[in-house]
């Protein structure tokens, strides 16, 4: 046995995550994503000026969990209250934790505007395709055929509609710099999704504009499996549907921000472009 | 002395609220309470604010929210159907006990109604302005210079209480154009620290949280009686109104905001026939004036209260009344406004009433 000289801490609760039991079912991915968030705010050194915004759905009580300030929000809203934070401190550190219903059914229009604003905050997006919270009921990113409490006999594309991609969805949006969709069902991609979250923030940090990090996730109790087989169900049915990748990236796409990507898609307009108008000879 | 200025009563709350070191409006367009947000997105780059037109009402109530929690002085406004889609926001602003002013310029209704002033959302702003126990502090200013002074005051009793509070107007005033004194101007830094606000800890002090959310229930009753202590605060010592003629007065008329100044008409021609009415006018609508309107039980044989709705504030002066004396009500509604005639008319049918 190792003196204590010799001993080494390897492995350590990051600051930014306060000491406190949660209230996730066991499997639940929420604790490894938060996890991942609280290093990220601790390898950045941003936990003393970030203002996290916290949803409604699984994840409401992650205002206890996170040890930098923190918001909770009404159901859908993190975005506004985001937005508004970000625009009292500047220079604050600000993100919006959010699962599927919140973010893209009661809280889609404030996704979409505040992605197109161009606001820039980091979004984490947990989507296991289920309500939790509430025991499991159909969400706007349930599969088709997926059965739910509120989708007894599956999800009836004919009448309940097809999923929402989101991070699709927000790539055609200029306000965006960074979109990524990731999972966490191996300590591969486990590392993987954390360089996004943390590439998430440091865009934020040097000012690029909106970025969001979806998480393709699970929900062993609601869905009826236990944690392994909830990993190899959203494998096998929600990966293909929801493919993992990069959906939006201004800086690998050789901008220096979400606003100069926008000039530039819209170059041909003389409105959004004045000066290239003035060289060409408009008033 | 301030420089009197001829100003349109949406512009003056607007230039107060800059002036009370409001740095931070979001809103939604609506009919008649536009030219506030026009000229917030005018000057707010001026005086390095911010002004945000949001998604919607929803969107925007909740940035309230957050600049709120941020601990910035923070405005809305809208018009009837938007302060309804606000109402959650506000709810949620009450049980995190956040400040904020919210400015509703009342158009006829329900539904969508009609664009022409009203006071039909008196309950809405007094008893159900969103779900849960909870109250907001409610003024109802009658001229534009009354729209500027409780302007200016909404932001400190805003901080004072931890409450939303909210000028109900309508569109007549909103709309008019009076002259008026504008307060002096309040720098923002110079503004009294919010040590709960969430600003960014950095490792100085524990993490601040903005919540409404106790899901143990001892806990969030007890918030509840901790909060209703404050309203009983507030009930003490945040009651305004104007009495005007009611020393001697037979017949009290009762009324609020632009209603108030067609019933100040109608006692002036009442006085002329040499009928004893007086006019007494609640500036708080919460809370009411309730001590102010039971001490006019001294002469008063009957009480008429005139609205522009069917009758809603009408409620708490019979509750304060208490049944002795007869409490009468003349509204129009739909964005109908009564004459000063009507009003003169019922007086001198009331005052046949009781002289037999």
């Amino acid at each position: 046995m190792a003196n204590d000289a010799e001993a080494k801490v390897v492995f350590e609760r990051p600051h930014a995550l306060l000491p406190v039991v949660t209230n996730y079912c066991p499997g639940c991915t929420h604790g490894i994503v938060e996890r991942l968030v609280a290093e990220c705010l601790d390898e950045l050194d941003v936990e003393g000026d970030a203002i996290g915004v916290a949803p409604v759905g699984c994840s409401v009580m992650a205002y206890d969990f996170f040890g930098c300030d923190m918001i909770e929000a009404a159901h859908g809203r993190a975005p506004a209250v985001a937005t508004a934070v970000k625009r009292v401190h500047p220079d604050a550190v600000v993100f919006a934790y959010q699962g599927d219903g919140d973010l893209a059914s009661i809280g889609m229009a404030e996704t979409i505007h505040t992605a197109t604003r161009g606001e820039n905050i980091t979004v984490i997006f947990i989507n296991n395709a289920i309500y939790g919270m509430t025991g499991g009921q159909m969400a706007p990113t349930s599969l088709p055929n997926q059965v739910t409490q509120t989708s007894p006999y599956g999800r009836d594309v004919a009448t309940a509609g097809y999923p929402v991609r989101v991070a699709e969805l927000l790539s055609s949006l200029d306000g965006v710099a960074y979109l990524e969709r990731v999972c966490v069902d191996s300590p591969k991609n486990v590392r993987k999704a954390k360089k996004a979250i943390k590439k998430a923030f440091e865009t934020q940090v040097a000012g690029r504009g909106y970025s969001l990090v979806e998480v393709v996730s699970t929900c062993p109790t609601n869905w009826g499996l236990t944690p392994q087989e909830a990993f190899a169900w959203m494998r096998e049915n929600m990966l293909p549907y929801y493919p993992l990748g990069v959906y939006k990236d201004v800086v690998a796409d050789g901008y220096a921000d979400a606003a100069e990507a926008a000039r530039a898609r819209a170059a041909a307009c003389p409105l959004v472009n004045p000066d290239a108008s003035e060289e060409g000879g408009a008033r | 002395m301030a420089e009197k200025v001829l100003m349109k009563g949406n512009e003056a709350l607007a230039e107060s609220a800059l002036r009370a070191g409001c740095r931070f409006f979001f809103g939604y367009p609506i009919t008649p309470q536009t030219e506030l947000a026009a000229y917030m997105s005018k000057q707010m780059p001026k005086v390095g604010g911010t002004y945000l037109q949001a998604e919607s009402e929803v969107a925007a109530i909740n940035m309230v929210y957050g600049a709120s929690a941020a601990g910035a002085r923070v405005m809305t406004s809208s018009s009837s159907p938007g302060v309804s889609l606000k109402g959650e926001g506000i709810s949620y602003m009450a049980g995190a006990d956040l400040p904020g002013v919210i400015i509703n310029i009342q158009r006829g209704g329900p539904g969508l109604g009609s664009i022409q002033p009203s006071q039909s959302d008196y309950w809405q702003a007094t008893r159900a302005t969103g779900h849960g126990d909870f109250q907001i502090v409610v003024y109802a200013p009658s001229t534009v210079q009354e729209m500027a002074d409780v302007a200016f005051n909404a932001f400190d009793v805003a901080d004072r209480y931890r409450t939303p509070v909210m000028i109900l107007g309508d569109g007549l005033l909103g709309q008019m154009m009076e002259p008026v004194v504008l307060p002096d101007p309040v720098d923002p830094a110079d503004l009294p620290a919010k040590p709960w606000a969430t600003t960014g800890h950095k490792h100085a002090r524990p993490h601040n949280v903005a919540n409404s959310l106790y899901l143990t229930a001892e806990d969030l009753e007890r918030l509840n009686f901790e909060r209703y202590e404050r309203y009983e605060q507030i009930k003490a010592t945040e009651q305004r109104f104007e009495e005007y003629l009611c020393d001697d007065a037979d017949i009290v008329v009762v009324a609020f905001g632009a209603s108030a100044r067609v019933a100040r008409s109608a006692v002036n021609a009442a006085r002329e026939k040499g009928i004893r009415a007086g006019l007494f006018r609640p500036v708080t609508l919460w809370p009411f004036p309730v001590d102010g309107l039971r001490a006019t039980l001294g002469t008063a044989r009957a009480y008429l209260d005139v609205e522009m709705n069917m009758g809603q504030m009408v409620d708490d002066v019979r509750l304060v009344v208490e049944g002795r004396a007869p409490v009468e009500f003349l509204g129009r509604a739909g964005g109908m406004i009564p004459t000063p005639e009507e009003v003169l008319a019922r007086i001198e049918e009331i005052n046949e009433r009781i002289g037999e």
